[in-house]
C-alpha cells in the first residue's frame, strides 16, 4: 500500500469514526432526553431543589442578560442610524429595533449567554459530582440523582429562560430608546408606543415559546455532559467546555426550526 | 484458608446461621464483571457475618471498588449471584433496592460530601427518602447531632464541606453513613489520602462504631495496618478471584507469593 492510500485510509477511518461517534451521541442525547420526560412526572417532586436552581438560573444570570441587552440596544440603535437617515427612514427605528429584538436577537443573545454561564457550569458542576463520586452517593441513600440533579436543573432552564428574555428585550428596548432621545430627540414614551404599536402576538408568541426550547437545550446539554462526564478531573474541564459548544449549535438548529415553523404559521 | 464449601444460608427467604452460630448478611456467589477484554471479577465469592469485620485487599484495579458497588446496585454484574441481608439485589426493582440501601452504609473512598450543602444538609439528606424507617414525624436535629457526637464533629453542623480538612470530611462522611443506623457498612479505602495520625483516628472511630451499633463492616483496603488493626478476617483478591482467606495472622504468614507481596514492607 503506497503512503497516499494510507493517509487516505486513514483520513476515511476518521471520517467514520467522527462520524459514528456524532450518531451516538445524537443517539445518547435523545435518550437522555427521553428519561427526563420519563421522570419529571415522577414523583417525588423536588420543588426545593426546583426553587433553588431556579433562583441560580434565573437570579444569577440576570445582571449578564442585563448589560448585555443593555449595549446590544445602544449598539444597534447607533449602528443602524446613518443608514436609516440616509434613506429618510429613521422614524421606521423603533419598529425595527423593536421587531428584531423580539423576534430574533433577544432570545437568540440570551440564549447563548446562558449557554456560556449555565450550561457550562451545570456540565462542571455534575462533572465534579460525578468524578467526587456525589452521585453514587445520592443514589446509594436512596434518592434519584437523575430526578434532584437532572430534572429539576432542565426545568429551572426552561422556566428561567423566557423571564430572562423578556428583562433582556425590555432593557435592549430601553438603550435603544436612550440612543433616540438623546441622538433624535425622540420621548421615551413615543419610542414604546411606537414599538408597541408595532409588535403583534406574530411576533410575541413564536419568541416565547422559541425561548423555552431554548432552555430546555441548554439545561438538557448541560446536563448530559457533566451526568456522563469521564475521565476524572480532566474530564470535567471537557465536559464544561463541550456542554457550551454544543448547547451554543443546538441553540441555532433550534432557532431555525423555529423560524420555519413560525414561518409556516404566520403565512396561513 | 481457601474458600469454604457452599452451604444454603438463605431458605425461604429467611437467613440462616453459619456453622459457628452467626447469620450471614451478605453473600456473593460467583461474581463476574468484565469491561471490555478487562475481566476484573472471575468468579468472586464471599460471605459477610453479622457483627464481623471482614477486610478486602486487593491491588488497585483488582476488581474491590467494582464488586463493592455490585453490591448496592451502583453497577451491574455480568452474571453471579448477590445477597444483602436476605435480598438477592439483582431481582429488586428500584424502590425496593432503596429500601434495602437504607439498611446499607456505604462511605466512599473521597468521602462524597454534597459541595453544595452543609454538614448538616449532608446528614439529613439520607433521611428524605426514609421515612418510613424514622417514622413519619422523626425529628431529624437529634439525629443528626447524636451521629456527628459519634465522630466527635458536632461543632461542624453549619460549615460548608470546602471548611473541612480532609480527616474531618472523612468523619462526617462516616456520620452521614450512620445517620440511618444501617445493618451493614460498606468501606471503600477508609483510610486512602490520610496522614497515618488521621487514619489511625478513623480506624479507632470505625471500631467503636462496630462494638456501638453492632454492625456488620466489609471493608476495602490495602492499608495493611488498617487491615490488621480492625480486621476479624481477610480475603484476598488476585485475579478477579478470592485467592486467600484467613486472619491478619494467618495471611501475613503465608509463603505463597501472592499473599506474601501483600504483606511485604
Amino acid at each position: 500500500m503506497t503512503v497516499g492510500q494510507q493517509t487516505q485510509r486513514r483520513l476515511a477511518n476518521r471520517f467514520y469514526g467522527a462520524v459514528m461517534n456524532f450518531f451516538q451521541e445524537t443517539g445518547a442525547l435523545a435518550y437522555f432526553a427521553a428519561r427526563f420526560f420519563r421522570e419529571v412526572i415522577k414523583p417525588p417532586m423536588e420543588f426545593r431543589e426546583l426553587l433553588r436552581q431556579c433562583y441560580n438560573v434565573g437570579n444569577r444570570s440576570l445582571m449578564l442578560v442585563v448589560v448585555t441587552g443593555f449595549i446590544i440596544g445602544l449598539v444597534l440603535t447607533l449602528q443602524s442610524r446613518p443608514t436609516l437617515i440616509e434613506f429618510g427612514a429613521v422614524s421606521w427605528m423603533p419598529n425595527m429595533v423593536g421587531i428584531s429584538i423580539v423576534r430574533e436577537i433577544g432570545p437568540v443573545i440570551t440564549a447563548l449567554i446562558c449557554a456560556g454561564r449555565v450550561a457550562s457550569g451545570m456540565g462542571a458542576e455534575l462533572g465534579s459530582m460525578r468524578v467526587t463520586e456525589q452521585i453514587d452517593a445520592m443514589e446509594v441513600s436512596g434518592t434519584n440523582p437523575f430526578k434532584f440533579l437532572v430534572v429539576t436543573r432542565i426545568l429551572a432552564t426552561t422556566l428561567m429562560l423566557p423571564l430572562l428574555v423578556v428583562f433582556g428585550d425590555l432593557v435592549a428596548l430601553f438603550g435603544s430608546a436612550l440612543v433616540e432621545n438623546l441622538k433624535g430627540d425622540v420621548s421615551f414614551q413615543l419610542y414604546f408606543n411606537t414599538v408597541f404599536n408595532a409588535l403583534g402576538y406574530g411576533d410575541l408568541i413564536p419568541a416565547t415559546v422559541k425561548s423555552f426550547f431554548f432552555g430546555f437545550v441548554i439545561g438538557l446539554v448541560g446536563c448530559y455532559k457533566g451526568y456522563f462526564s469521564k475521565k476524572g478531573t480532566a474530564g470535567v474541564g471537557i465536559a464544561a467546555n463541550t456542554a457550551v459548544v454544543t448547547a451554543s449549535l443546538l441553540l441555532f438548529m433550534v432557532d431555525f426550526i423555529a423560524v420555519f415553523v413560525s414561518d409556516i404559521f404566520y403565512e396561513l | 484458608m481457601n474458600q469454604r464449601t457452599h452451604i444454603p444460608y438463605v431458605k425461604n427467604g429467611t437467613l440462616q446461621k453459619d456453622p459457628e452460630g452467626r447469620k450471614v448478611v451478605i453473600e456473593i456467589r460467583d461474581l463476574r464483571k468484565s469491561f471490555g477484554d478487562n475481566h476484573v471479577l472471575n468468579g468472586f465469592n464471599l460471605r459477610l457475618y453479622e457483627g464481623e469485620n471482614l477486610v478486602i485487599m486487593g491491588k488497585s484495579g483488582s476488581g474491590k471498588s467494582v464488586m463493592i458497588k455490585c453490591l448496592v446496585g451502583l453497577m451491574q454484574a455480568d452474571s453471579g449471584y448477590i445477597e444483602v441481608l436476605g435480598k438477592e439485589v439483582n431481582t429488586l426493582d428500584r424502590a425496593q433496592l432503596d429500601t434495602l440501601r437504607a439498611d446499607i452504609g456505604f462511605l466512599f473512598q473521597g468521602s462524597a460530601l454534597y459541595d453544595s450543602m452543609t454538614v448538616r444538609e449532608n446528614l439529613e439528606f439520607p433521611m428524605r427518602r426514609h421515612k418510613e424507617k424514622l417514622g413519619a414525624f422523626a425529628d431529624t436535629e437529634p439525629m443528626v447531632l447524636e451521629a456527628l457526637e459519634n465522630v466527635g464533629l458536632a461543632h461542624t453542623l453549619d460549615l460548608m464541606p470546602e471548611e473541612l480538612s480532609g480527616g474531618m470530611k472523612r468523619r462526617v462522611a462516616l456520620a452521614r453513613t450512620l445517620i440511618l443506623k444501617p445493618k451493614v457498612i460498606l468501606y471503600d479505602e477508609p483510610t486512602s489520602g490520610l496522614d497515618p495520625i488521621t487514619a489511625k483516628e478513623i480506624i479507632e472511630l470505625m471500631r467503636s462504631i462496630q462494638k456501638k451499633y453492632n454492625t456488620s463492616s466489609l471493608i476495602i483496603t490495602h492499608d495493611v495496618d488498617c487491615a490488621r488493626v480492625i480486621s476479624e478476617r481477610m480475603v484476598l483478591l488476585v485475579d478477579g478471584i478470592n485467592y486467600a482467606e484467613g486472619t491478619y495472622a494467618e495471611l501475613s504468614s503465608d509463603k505463597d507469593p501472592k499473599v506474601e507481596a501483600f504483606f511485604k514492607k
